[in-house]
C-alpha cells in the first residue's frame, strides 16, 4: 500500500511587515518632513484603492517569519513543532490553516483541517454555555447535526451539566476553559492543528488534555501539535519539525530533535562574564564568570531533567585567601530560594588559596530540580567578616523535560523540586 | 524501499498558495460556511440588547423619536410637502427602512474590527461576518415595521396592493448596506479613521436621501437620476408600496437596484482582494 500524504509544504515563507521606519537613518530636513506629510496620505489613499497590504505603514522594514520552509507529512503522523518564541511556529499553523496566506510557496492539504489555535475562540460573554457550545463549534468548522450529536459529550467532558443555561461570564476561569477545551476536542476533522493549548488550566485538567490530546493521536488523524513541553512532544509524537528563525532546521525522530534542540540552548546563554574593569569584588577577589555546563560539559542554558549538571564559578584570587567562601542560591522565578551551596564542601575544603584564577563547580544531579525556570545568586564573603561580592540574578536557566519521572504522567508535576527518591513496598497483611 | 507518497483521492484537496490582484468571490466556499453565517447572524441578535433595560424597544424608539422631530421642524414649522400625506406618516415610513440601513451599515463597516480575535484564529470566508451584522438588523427593522403599520392603522392608511413589493424593496436596502459595508469594513482593518467617518456618512447620507422630505420636489430626469442613491428608491418604493403615494417609482427603484448591486458587487471584490491581509493587521 503506498503511503498516503496529509500535507506537503514546499517553500513556504511568510514576510511581514513591521511598520517602523528603520529605513531612515540620515538627517531629515523640516522640508522633507512637510512634503512627506503632504503627500504620504494621497500615496496611502492609492496604496489603499490599489489593495497594497501594510498601506497605514512603511513598507520598507519587513521581516520573514518563516523562509523556504518545506516537509512532506503522511496521514497519521502526530507532528510535534518545537523552536524558541519567534520561530514561526505559530505562524506556520496559520499558514496551513488558511488564516493568513503565505509570501510565497504552496502547501497541499488534503482533508479537512480543523485548527485549535486558542481555546474558547468566539466565545460570548452574554451568551450562556449552552449557547456557547453551538456558537464556538460552528466557528471550528463544526456541521449543527454534528454538535448536536456530541452535545451531552460535550457537556459532561466539561463538567459544567449545571451551569449550562448561565451566561459564561458568570463561569469561574477553570469551567470557561474546560468548556471551551470541551468543545474543541470534540472536533473531528481529518487534520487537527493545535497550537500551545494546553498551557491552560489546572496541572488536573492539563493532564486530561494531554490524554485526549493522546486518543486524538491514536485515532489516525494528522496532527500538527505546537508545545514547548519536550515530554509532550516525546511522548506524544511520531515525528517532529524544529523551526530556527523562521527556517526548519531539523526534522525526524522526536528523540533527536528534541535532543539537539536542548543542546542548542547554548546560544541562549548559560553564561555571564564580567570584563576586567567591572568585575565585582574587592581587595581580596573578584568575580570573572558564571557557567551552567550540561551533562556533556558544553555551555548550556537548557538543561535535560534526567542528567546532571554543572554550575560554575570563575573567579580570581588577588591575594591568598583565607577563610573566604563562594557560594550561589538557586531560586525559583518568583524568588524562592530552592538552596543555597557552598564551595567549601570540597575536597580544597577550607584551605587557603594562592593568588590566580579558580574555578569552582557544582555538581546538580539529574532527576532532582523540576522543569521549569531557575535564577542564581552568586556571592562570596568571608564569615563574619565582609563580604567579598554578591550578585543577584546573575544568569537563569531551563530545566526541560524530555521523559523523566513525572513525564509518564505526561504533565508537570506541583514542586519546587522533583527529586528521584527511593521507595521501598512491604505488604503487612 | 519507501513507496512514494500519494493523495488520498476520497479527502479534499486544499491547495495554499499566495494569490495576487483580484480573486473570485469564493461562493462555494461562503455556501461551504452557511450555517456559520446562521449562528454568527444568531448571536448578533442575541447579543444585541443584552444587560440593557428597556431592550429590543430601542429598535423602536430611534427611529420613533426622529419622526417626532422631523415631523415638528420639518411639518410644523417649514411645512415641507409630504405627497398629500399626514407629515409623521410620510416621515415614518421612511425612516424605518433607513434606520435599518443606518445600522446595518456602522454594524457592518465595524464588523471586521470587532471580530478581530476571530479573524486572528481560525478560519472561515471572511465574507460571513459582515453579511451576518447587516442581516442581524433584520429583527430590529420587523419591530419598527411593526410600530409603521400601527402608525398607519391610527392614521386610517391601508397599505397598497403593492406591498407585495416591499420584500424586494428591503433588499435593496440590504444589498446597498453590505455593498457599502464591505467597502468600509475592509478599509478600517487597516485604517480605524474609517470608523470615524461612519457617523458622518450616515448622516449626509441621510439628507441626501428624500426622508424628511418628497423626491417629487425633483422635476425628471433629474428625479431618476436620484436614483443614483439606491437609498432614493427604497425609502420611495416604501411609501409608494405602503402609503400609496401615486409617484410611481419605478424607474427610480431600477436605477437603484442597478447601483446598489455595483455597489455590492465592487464591494464583495474589493474585500477579497483585501481580505488575505485582514489576520496580518487586524
Amino acid at each position: 500500500m503506498s503511503r498516503l500524504v496529509a500535507i506537503q509544504a514546499e517553500g513556504l515563507s511568510k514576510q511581514y511587515r513591521i511598520g517602523a521606519n528603520q529605513a531612515h537613518f540620515g538627517y531629515k530636513t523640516l522640508r522633507d518632513t512637510l512634503i512627506d506629510m503632504a503627500s504620504a496620505p494621497l500615496r496611502r489613499a492609492t496604496r489603499l484603492l490599489r489593495g497594497e497590504a501594510g498601506a497605514a505603514s512603511d513598507l520598507r522594514a519587513t521581516v520573514w517569519a518563516l523562509k523556504d520552509v518545506s516537509f512532506e507529512i503522511e496521514q497519521g503522523e502526530v507532528v510535534g513543532i518545537i523552536g524558541r518564541n519567534g520561530a514561526g511556529k505559530s505562524t506556520l499553523l496559520k499558514i496551513l490553516s488558511r488564516i493568513t496566506e503565505p509570501t510565497e510557496g504552496c502547501a497541499r492539504v488534503c482533508g479537512r483541517v480543523g485548527s485549535l489555535l486558542e481555546v474558547g475562540t468566539g466565545f460570548h460573554p452574554e451568551l450562556t454555555g449552552r449557547e456557547n457550545i453551538y456558537l464556538n463549534g460552528a466557528i471550528l468548522g463544526m456541521h449543527k447535526a454534528e454538535i448536536e450529536q456530541k452535545f451531552d459529550e460535550i457537556v459532561a467532558f466539561a463538567e459544567v451539566t449545571r451551569f449550562l443555561d448561565t451566561p459564561v461570564k458568570f463561569y469561574s476561569s477553570g469551567m470557561y476553559v474546560r468548556l471551551a477545551f470541551a468543545v474543541a476536542a470534540h472536533l473531528e476533522p481529518e487534520i487537527l492543528l493545535v497550537d500551545e493549548v494546553l498551557a491552560v488550566g489546572d496541572a488536573a485538567f492539563q493532564k486530561k488534555c494531554l490524554g485526549k490530546m493522546g486518543d486524538v493521536a491514536k485515532s489516525g488523524r494528522t496532527v500538527f501539535f505546537v508545545s514547548h513541553n519536550m515530554g509532550a512532544i516525546n511522548n506524544l509524537c511520531s515525528h517532529a519539525i524544529w523551526l530556527d528563525a523562521g527556517r526548519v532546521r531539523m526534522t525526524g525522530a522526536p528523540e533527536s530533535v528534541v535532543a539537539a534542540y536542548l543542546s542548542e540552548g547554548a546560544e541562549a546563554g548559560g553564561e555571564r562574564r564580567w570584563r576586567a574593569d567591572e568585575a565585582p569584588g574587592n581587595d581580596r577577589a573578584c568575580l570573572r564568570a558564571v557557567r551552567v555546563r550540561d551533562s556533556e560539559g558544553t555551555v548550556n542554558a537548557t538543561l535535560d531533567i534526567r542528567k546532571p549538571f554543572y554550575i560554575e564559578i570563575e573567579y580570581e584570587a588577588l591575594k591568598r585567601l583565607t577563610n573566604t567562601r563562594i557560594f550561589f542560591e538557586l531560586m525559583t522565578q518568583d524568588g524562592t530560594i530552592v538552596f543555597t551551596s557552598v564551595d567549601t564542601n570540597s575536597a580544597w575544603g577550607e584551605a587557603p588559596r594562592e593568588p590566580g584564577i579558580y574555578v569552582s563547580r557544582c555538581e546538580i544531579p539529574g532527576n532532582f530540580l523540576n522543569e521549569t525556570r531557575y535564577n542564581i545568586n552568586v556571592a562570596s564573603d568571608v564569615p563574619f567578616v565582609e563580604f567579598v561580592f554578591w550578585q543577584n540574578n546573575v544568569l537563569s536557566f531551563q530545566v526541560e523535560q524530555t521523559g523523566g519521572i513525572s513525564a509518564r504522567f505526561s504533565d508537570k508535576w506541583a514542586g519546587v523540586i522533583c527529586p528521584q527518591l527511593s521507595w521501598e513496598i512491604e505488604r503487612i497483611t | 524501499m519507501a513507496q512514494p507518497a500519494v493523495e488520498n483521492p476520497t479527502s479534499p484537496l486544499t491547495l495554499i498558495r499566495p494569490t495576487r490582484g483580484w480573486v473570485n468571490l469564493g461562493l462555494y466556499d461562503l455556501w461551504q460556511y452557511r450555517e456559520l453565517l446562521y449562528f454568527l447572524t444568531w448571536r448578533d441578535i442575541k447579543v444585541r440588547y443584552k444587560q440593557t433595560v428597556i431592550g429590543a424597544a430601542w429598535a423602536i424608539i430611534q427611529p420613533f423619536f426622529t419622526m417626532i422631530v422631523f415631523s415638528l421642524f420639518f411639518g410644523r414649522l417649514a411645512e415641507i410637502p409630504s405627497d398629500g400625506l399626514p407629515y409623521p406618516a410620510f416621515a415614518f415610513a421612511a425612516l424605518v427602512p433607513w434606520q435599518f440601513f443606518a445600522n446595518a451599515l456602522t454594524q457592518s463597516s465595524n464588523s471586521l474590527v470587532d471580530n478581530a480575535n476571530l479573524i486572528r484564529k481560525v478560519y472561515f470566508p471572511r465574507l460571513v461576518i459582515p453579511m451576518s451584522s447587516v442581516i442581524a438588523g433584520g429583527v430590529d427593522f420587523a419591530l419598527a415595521f411593526l410600530t409603521l403599520l400601527a402608525l398607519m392603522l391610527f392614521y386610517g392608511i391601508a397599505p397598497t396592493a403593492n406591498i407585495v413589493w416591499l420584500p424586494l424593496l428591503l433588499l435593496l436596502a440590504l444589498v446597498t448596506a453590505l455593498g457599502v459595508g464591505l467597502w468600509l469594513s475592509a478599509m478600517n482593518v487597516q485604517f480605524r479613521d474609517v470608523r470615524y467617518t461612519i457617523p458622518f456618512i450616515t448622516q449626509f447620507w441621510m439628507f441626501a436621501t428624500p426622508i424628511a422630505y418628497p423626491s417629487s420636489l425633483l422635476e425628471e430626469p433629474w428625479r431618476t437620476l436620484y436614483g443614483l442613491n439606491p437609498m432614493v428608491g427604497v425609502v420611495e418604493g416604501f411609501r409608494w408600496a405602503l402609503l400609496g403615494v401615486d409617484t410611481a417609482p419605478g424607474p427610480v427603484v431600477l436605477v437603484s437596484a442597478l447601483a446598489a448591486v455595483l455597489l455590492l458587487l465592487g464591494g464583495a471584490f474589493y474585500f477579497r482582494r483585501m481580505e488575505r491581509t485582514f489576520a496580518d493587521v487586524v
